[in-house]
């Protein structure tokens, strides 16, 4: 049975891992590849390194944390944070990157999910939706959740799924950092309408989240943060959780 | 030496990393003439069956003449299928033809999500030196919709709705429907059981 997944993000600006709640008010967490080293060893099924300063700067993913997380690791890495061509996404994948996550750029120029899926193949292009509840509307924020597009979560997620898109990384604005559990009604809203894998983050803060996240949320894989970089629980810890409850992990 | 072959079918980078985390220095050959020096052949890729129309009749002519030679031969996820006569994916286009059976894609359903990305089981069927030290319930990285049929080469199945085969052997000819350079230790032992192979 194909398991669910615990994935564990790295926010970095300026070659520290870093986080924030509601994408404000950052602190340091470390150094990328030492907390990458860690959670492998603690049996992490996946990294997402965030270059969250990228957009804004317009600076691209640094090569040099790519490439220095990439080079122990054998496990699947997805690099954000400022790919905004086929060039930023080339020099990813070259420093190491398997999969590049498109925000802001897959918003205001769609045919690059095709472009990249045609060149890569669609595993490789990872569609990252930023969202907030407005209303009974799950509306997208771009440019690091500062400013507001026009589209709503489920539209945009099946588009990006017919442009090429090989999974979607939702990410709840209102539950980012918060640790008061993952948004589940915009997962699986979102979950339910498309065929790809759905990765759900922003909001853990217990091991029950996950869990809830995995069934009613109808996630195929789970995203956090700041859970496991203070060592509050390990990813150890939180499989042997998910599996007492009937969730299948890798163990 | 070991050949890479880039037939523009995704990235290597992994590939040549997990190999080279293992001792083993791997080299793209230009041309098919490249390949007499090779010690055996990794045949990598993602994407479309399509993708495989560049490893045209001169590319294969020279594969298949290695591994006439005895030399050993590994098919990672694209490359696995191409292993096979064909794939409904491209039904106009051959495949290597040293696995016998069709490859086809996994049907979806409410539950069964396709593509099928994701960490999921080994089950073995049989001995093999390819998953020496592997056992039932090792889990690997997989990201693909289309696999091959269950036959007498399959050594290992993985279910996803339904049984597929999860890696294949027939002497010094072996594939891998999963990503091994992301499979974590799993996966290095598969590539370092490859390398045995290899002598």
């Amino acid at each position: 049975m194909l398991s669910k997944r615990i994935i564990a993000c790295l926010d970095v600006r300026d070659g520290q891992v870093v986080k924030g709640i509601n994408f404000e008010g950052l602190r340091t967490a470390g150094d990328p590849a030492e907390l990458a080293r860690r959670y492998n060893a603690e049996g992490v099924d996946e990294l997402v390194i965030l270059d969250i300063t990228a957009t804004i700067e317009r600076r691209r993913a640094l090569a040099d944390t790519i490439r220095a997380v990439a080079r122990e690791l054998f496990i699947p890495l997805a690099v954000g944070g400022g790919i905004r061509t086929e060039e930023d996404a080339a020099a990813a994948v070259d420093a190491g990157a398997d999969k590049v996550s498109l925000n802001t750029a897959a918003l205001s120029n769609p045919s690059l999910i095709t472009t990249l899926a045609e060149r890569y193949g669609s595993q490789a292009v990872l569609v990252a939706i930023d969202s907030k509840w407005e209303g009974d509307r799950a509306a997208v924020y771009v440019r690091s959740g500062k400013t507001p597009g026009d589209r709503d979560a489920v539209s945009w997620a099946k588009e990006a799924e017919d442009r090429g898109a090989g999974e979607i990384l939702l990410t709840s604005i209102d539950r980012d950092g918060t640790k008061v559990g993952f948004d589940c009604r915009l997962t699986a809203a979102v979950s339910s309408a498309v065929s790809i894998p759905v990765i759900a983050s922003g909001g853990a803060g217990t091991l029950d989240h996950f869990s809830e996240v995995f069934t009613s949320g109808r996630a195929d894989a789970a995203l956090a943060a700041s859970i496991f970089h203070y060592a509050e629980t390990s990813v150890e810890t939180l499989k042997q959780h998910l599996k007492q409850r009937g969730i299948p992990v890798r163990l | 030496m070991i050949a890479l072959i880039d037939y523009r079918a995704g990235n290597l980078t992994s590939v040549r990393k997990a190999f080279a985390a293992l001792g083993a220095d791997l080299f793209t050959p230009a041309s098919p003439a490249d390949l007499g020096e090779a010690a055996a052949i990794v045949v990598p890729g993602v994407g479309h069956f399509g993708a495989t129309r560049a490893l045209g009749p001169d590319w294969t002519e020279a594969i298949l003449a290695r591994v006439g030679e005895g030399r050993p031969l590994l098919g990672i996820c694209l490359g696995m299928q191409w292993l096979f006569e064909g794939s409904e994916e491209a039904p106009e286009l051959p495949g290597l033809g040293l696995l016998g059976g069709q490859c086809y894609k996994l049907p979806s359903t409410a539950d069964i999500k396709i593509p099928h990305v994701g960490w999921n089981a080994l089950e073995m069927q049989r001995d093999a030196s390819i998953v020496d030290t592997v056992t039932t319930g090792s889990q690997v990285y997989f990201t693909h919709s289309f696999v091959a049929p269950v036959t007498g080469d399959t050594v290992a199945v993985t279910t996803h709705g339904e049984p597929f085969a999860a890696v294949v052997q027939r002497g010094h000819v072996t594939g891998v429907q999963f990503h091994p350079e992301k499979s974590g230790d799993v996966g290095l032992q598969i590539l370092r059981n490859f390398l045995s192979l290899v002598g």
